[in-house]
């Protein structure tokens, strides 16, 4: 079903440029994405992290420069790289008013799969959302939602993931649960392009990263390599204060693991 | 991409029934306003209104039957609204499915739950004594009309439905559509009516519309009143389909 090409690169972007009106959010852009691993987007608000992402997946059109998704053009054959894909946008892309089964089952048939059931079944005891497979979307919690969103984008098992900002909005626990869940996608080779505006973000989660700023990547490289772009560290000696996340999850005692909050 | 089209518009279909039978009130709102219309200009108005030997209810309820589908196609926009407005819009329009199916699922959907409202204000009027000896031709001529002119108005909604920047931007658009039927012969003859405000009403899409379902109900000709009224229909069909398929296309560019 899903388009699969082993040949170069999983993204290639060159000379990327799109304006909203007199605004020039994307002024030639060029990164490459590598299968396997999670490239994340690093970039601050109005940085132009989620245009990119729309470009890829074929929401919008560019003014100017070529992407590849895939080994696909995403202006001359983007139904080849919607077959690529899976978008999961900056607002959980769910359905309130159905159940969380049925969301899974919805997207299962529309990608055409033989037992969309089964599929949704199996995802939902994945993502530890068996127990509220059966209740509407709209009881769910902001972490239940998202990872909802997340079971919903690996359906028909796409080769490319792209996650825009999947924790903007979540509490720490939920933070952690997607964090976890996003780690385990890379581990049966799923390329993940993330757009984050958190650093402890990237730095937990990607294998390479991009910096977004003002419309052209500025620096791009593995966490060492970017960390090497400083003087080397000098040793100081710091008393240890623990963070309020640290506060935070041990006074609520939980590490993210629980199942139904509402 | 064509050969998933009935299939993709099948389960989205599917998904949006689910919505209207999960919200049961958005039909009852849709019907109950026109049966509360049709109760006070039946019971309070009707008794002033000089409409011949013709029962008020009989002479009523194609106006009221158009009412009922220009408040109903508020909630088509409304539910398109709601679609673009959360991810799940672009997360359809980002997978390998027909995309036009989205939107036919939406105009399937208008159409169904105007049927339902259509047939609960139906059933009121009878209620009410509306009697009607029309065969199995006027019947379907009925529906048919009523069909197109639900299609034709569905397609004006998906306009505001796909730009609205609020909930009630979304919907606003109605009001005038159900505000026209009351000035056309729906509710009062014509020829009352002053002179401008007269030739508007005769003019105008509604009564053509209304003339045709009357006189079919009626089992009296319709004249050149139903080829009148389906070159309206179509005419708006046309022209609706036209603006809302080119807004489609620039929102998903």
């Amino acid at each position: 079903m899903t388009a699969r090409s082993t040949a170069g690169p999983a993204i290639r972007v060159r000379g990327l440029e799109k304006s909203y009106k007199d605004l020039r959010v994307l002024r030639g852009v060029d990164f490459d994405v590598d299968r396997g691993g999670v490239f994340a987007l690093l970039g601050s608000n109005g940085a132009g992290k989620t245009t990119v992402v729309r470009i890829l997946s074929t929401l919008l059109k560019a003014d100017a420069g070529t992407a590849g998704v895939n080994g696909f053009d995403v202006a001359a054959q983007p139904a080849k790289v919607r077959d690529s894909i899976s978008l999961t946008g900056q607002f959980a892309a769910v359905d309130e008013i159905l159940t969380g089964r049925e969301n899974l089952v919805l997207v299962a048939r529309l990608r055409h799969l033989r037992d969309p059931g089964a599929v949704a079944d199996d995802l939902l005891a994945r993502f530890s959302l068996t127990d509220a497979g059966g209740r509407k979307v709209a009881t769910y919690s902001g972490g239940m939602r998202r990872r909802l969103d997340i079971a919903m984008s690996l359906i028909g098992d796409p080769p490319i993931i792209f996650l825009d900002e999947p924790t903007t909005g979540l509490d720490p626990q939920a933070r952690i649960e997607v964090w976890r869940t996003v780690k385990e996608l890379t581990e049966n080779g799923t390329t993940v392009l993330l757009t984050t505006q958190y650093l402890d973000e990237a730095e937990q989660l990607a294998d390479r990263i991009a910096i977004l700023h003002r419309g052209r990547i500025i620096v791009d490289g593995t966490l060492d390599e970017l960390k090497r772009l400083l003087p080397p560290a000098t040793v100081e000696y710091v008393e240890k204060q623990p963070s309020l996340e640290d506060v935070f999850l041990a006074l609520v005692g939980d590490d993210g693991t629980d199942k139904e909050r509402s | 991409m064509t050969t998933h089209f009935l299939s993709d518009t099948t389960t989205l279909l599917g998904r949006s029934l689910r919505h209207v039978s999960r919200s049961p009130d958005t039909i009852v709102t849709t019907a109950v306003m026109p049966i509360a219309m049709m109760l006070m200009f039946v019971y309070v108005f009707g008794g002033a209104i000089d409409t011949g030997s013709e029962s008020y209810v009989n002479y009523m309820l194609p106006g009221i039957l158009l009412i009922t589908i220009a408040s109903g196609i508020a909630y088509t926009a409304f539910r398109l609204f709601q679609d673009m407005q959360g991810g799940i819009f672009e997360r359809f329009q980002s997978m390998p499915i027909a995309r036009s199916g989205v939107l036919w699922a939406h105009v399937l959907t208008s159409l169904v739950a105007n049927l339902v409202s259509l047939a609960t204000v139906t059933g009121v009027a009878l209620l009410m004594g509306f009697r009607t000896g029309a065969g199995l031709t006027a019947w379907l001529s009925v529906i048919g009309i009523l069909f197109l002119f639900t299609l034709a108005l569905t397609w004006i909604a998906v306009i505001p439905g796909l730009t609205a920047k609020t909930v009630d931007g979304a919907s606003a658009f109605s009001y005038p559509l159900i505000f026209l039927p009351f000035l056309s012969s729906a509710f009062v003859p014509t020829d009352t009516m002053p002179g401008p405000v007269r030739w508007f009403a005769e003019h105008q899409p509604v009564t053509s519309i209304v003339n045709t379902i009357r006189d079919l109900f009626a089992e009296q000709p319709v004249g050149d009143d139903i080829w009148i009224a389906t070159a309206w229909c179509v005419g708006i069909l046309v022209v609706a389909y036209g603006f809302a398929m080119n807004t489609y296309r620039r929102q998903i560019s």
